[in-house]
């Protein structure tokens, strides 16, 4: 492999990894407030899904990003609603939104637009286009930086750019301000939080709608940067292995980047290499693309360091009476 | 609070779920510029309306009270096992093996070994998870989803380099022997003197699911085994204390589940396909998790829930045939189901126990 097709694959490693990045990410606030989400495909998928719908009718990119962040918040609400309000199984909760999801995008695409759940192909506008960082040209033709710079780093859409802001900005919000410690702390001892006198429900319907609008922009860069327009289920279990990757990153936002470049550039060698020939062995292509989920069954299993999801994930909180 | 009634809480509850779900659901038909009642129409007819329609209704039940019953039994000891949809593709590949590569002599002893191998293909299947759960704490959930989507991929990988017979173009197995044919439910009805269609997939499988249902009633409810599930599912310090293994348990929970999942293929592979066909689960595994939810994790109420989801998926492949209504309605049905017997259960659960409070203190 020459430097010219490593730099191609990592430059297609980030642009897949990061619909993963910001799902990751979503997960990570809702988790961490101990609302366990594995509805992150399911809000994914809606979030493609009308983000490609409403770029497709009025052409415009950005209206379709905030129509992609509705249709997840729409389903965080519910999510909410189920686990928060109703104190009702999570779990339960994120398979109905993921139902629900794959069921309604087929339904009202094919209604709206009669292609068989796609939408119209996206052209112009309607997509995002690459941004070229400044002097990308001058740096170009420079050996060895010059292809890192304007391949790698130049060239990606907005919304890769912002993925990668996403990191520090949530990093600086769990660990440097008010609302993370309490956040936090709703993950770990809801009734000590509840004790300072700050509302848990409160703290937690927040990080749910945080992680609705990160999904909602995970949904819209698959329909309307990584692909032209939606496709019946084109999450493809993607919502799955940013879960993975949060997992693997032990519920931290700069763990979670590194985590989801590894899953991205995992599925860029895939697609780049379909069988991968070690001497006489030939790797099938299979096994290749279920890669990610048997690695997230061994980080899982403990062989990898242990990992400690936050202590009050997945239980609904009760005051004492 | 106990002044909700046994029966409330077994059928009450669940029933006014379902009425919602059904009214949002016509809500959705209505939405997408269709009529509801008309839909209803086509579906009762094309699902119940003759023996045909009735045939394949039970087909579809079939395949959804293994799923239903692997996830409560899973379900009553406490586990999520989302993992059914892999286990009943490894069950398929476990038919179709017994199948391909054994001369049986006679279909009735191809189907016990057929199923059994069904069941231990599926019961493998989830034995990794159950594992990882029990000795290492990872949590089921996750693996078993990671499981469906590697079981995926192995399926294409043993369907396309191993068991497609050479120059064959569709990613499926060779057909099996005309003589495991799998009698039809028509032919044994027939058999008592009731005239039933045959030309739909109902097959005996439905009288092996039957007695699943039993199984799983006399295992859950008349066995020390069960018993010890069930105490670990309602709280697992308890049992614990009163020297239940943990290990043990979640072990034989998932196995038994898997292999429950895994016995659905006879349904699908040896009595409707007569070959191993990529993706022949189709769904099912996830039905599972509604129809358990629904029919309270008991084996009647799985029972009744997987005829109900039965007539749904029938009744939706005729609305895709006659109206512009597309098959994944159903979806949508089912996550809403989902929804509110499940996640949103305590929505209509504490209206319900005030109600019967008020009226009891009416009495007093």
């Amino acid at each position: 492999m020459d430097f010219a097709t490593l730099i191609q694959i990592l430059d297609s490693s980030v642009r897949l990894a990061t619909p993963l990045l910001f799902a990751c990410l979503a997960g990570l606030f809702s988790e961490r407030a101990g609302v366990f989400d594995i509805g992150l495909e399911g809000k994914m998928l809606a979030a493609a899904f009308l983000s490609a719908s409403v770029a497709a009718v009025t052409g415009s990119v950005w209206l379709g990003v905030l129509a992609g962040i509705f249709a997840s918040l729409l389903l965080s609400g519910i999510h909410g609603l189920a686990a928060i309000t109703f104190r009702g199984n999570q779990l339960i909760s994120g398979v109905a939104i993921n139902f629900l999801a794959s069921g309604l995008t087929v339904l009202l695409g094919q209604k709206w637009f009669g292609l068989g759940g796609r939408t119209p192909p996206l052209t112009g506008e309607g997509r995002f286009e690459s941004i070229t960082l400044p002097f990308a040209d001058a740096i170009a033709p420079l050996p060895f930086i010059g292809p890192i710079y304007a391949e790698l780093i130049s060239g990606h859409s907005a919304l890769v750019y912002l993925g990668f802001a996403c990191v520090p900005a949530a990093a600086w919000l769990l660990y440097r301000t008010r609302f993370g410690l309490r956040l936090r702390a709703v993950g770990e001892n809801p009734a000590a939080v509840d004790t300072a006198g700050v509302s848990v429900v409160g703290i937690r319907y927040s990080a749910v709608a945080i992680c609705g609008v990160l999904c909602g922009l995970a949904g819209a860069y698959l329909a309307l940067g990584l692909a032209a327009g939606f496709g019946k289920e084109m999450t493809a279990g993607r919502g799955f292995i940013a879960l993975a990757a949060l997992i693997f990153a032990k519920w931290r936002p700069w763990y979670a980047l590194g985590a989801t470049m590894l899953f991205g550039f995992l599925e860029a060698v895939g697609n780049r290499f379909p069988t991968i020939e070690l001497g006489p062995i030939a790797i099938p292509s299979q096994f290749v693309q279920a890669l990610p989920y048997i690695i997230t069954v061994v980080i899982l299993a403990g062989f990898i360091g242990k990992a400690r999801p936050p202590r009050a994930g997945g239980e609904p909180y009760v005051k004492e009476r | 609070m106990t002044a909700m009634p046994k029966w409330a809480d077994a059928v009450l509850v669940p029933l006014i779920s379902l009425l919602i779900a059904f009214v949002i659901s016509g809500l959705v038909i209505l939405a997408i510029g269709e009529d509801p009642v008309a839909a209803m129409k086509i579906m009762v007819t094309g699902a119940l309306g003759s023996t045909y329609g009735w045939g394949y209704t039970l087909y579809y039940s079939t395949n959804f009270i293994f799923t239903g019953l692997a996830v409560s039994v899973a379900f009553q000891a406490g586990l999520f096992n989302i993992g059914g949809e892999g286990q009943a593709s490894l069950g398929g590949l476990g038919v179709a093996v017994a199948c391909l590569f054994v001369p049986w002599p006679h279909w009735s002893l191809a189907l016990i070994g057929a199923a059994g191998m069904a069941a231990l293909f599926g019961a493998a299947w989830a034995a990794i998870p159950a594992y990882l759960q029990a000795k290492r704490g990872s949590h089921v959930v996750i693996t078993t989803i990671m499981f469906n989507y590697i079981a995926s991929a192995l399926m294409i990988y043993v369907l396309v380099t191993i068991l497609r017979p050479m120059g064959a173009m569709d990613t499926a197995s060779a057909r099996f022997d005309p003589s495991l044919k799998l009698p039809r439910l028509g032919d044994i009805l027939g058999l008592v003197g009731i005239p039933f269609n045959n030309r739909n997939p109902a097959n005996i499988s439905l009288l092996i699911a039957l007695v699943a249902c039993a199984g799983v009633w006399l295992l859950m409810w008349r066995t020390r085994l069960g018993y010890q599930l069930r105490a670990f599912g309602k709280s697992e310090k308890a049992s614990v204390y009163a020297g239940i293994n943990p290990v043990r348990i979640t072990m034989y929970a998932m196995l038994i589940s898997g292999g429950l999942s895994g016995m659905m293929a006879i349904n699908t592979v040896m009595g409707e396909a007569q070959r191993l066909l990529l993706n022949s689960v189709e769904g099912a595994g996830f039905i599972g998790i509604a129809v358990a939810l629904m029919g309270r994790s008991h084996p009647v109420g799985v029972l009744l829930a997987a005829i109900l989801f039965g007539f749904l998926y029938q009744g939706g492949a005729e609305l895709a045939l006659w109206t512009t209504i597309p098959r994944e309605l159903i979806i949508v049905i089912q996550a809403l189901v989902i929804l509110f017997t499940g996640a949103m259960d305590n929505m209509v659960r504490k209206p319900v126990e005030s109600l019967f409070l008020m009226l009891q203190k009416g009495k007093a």
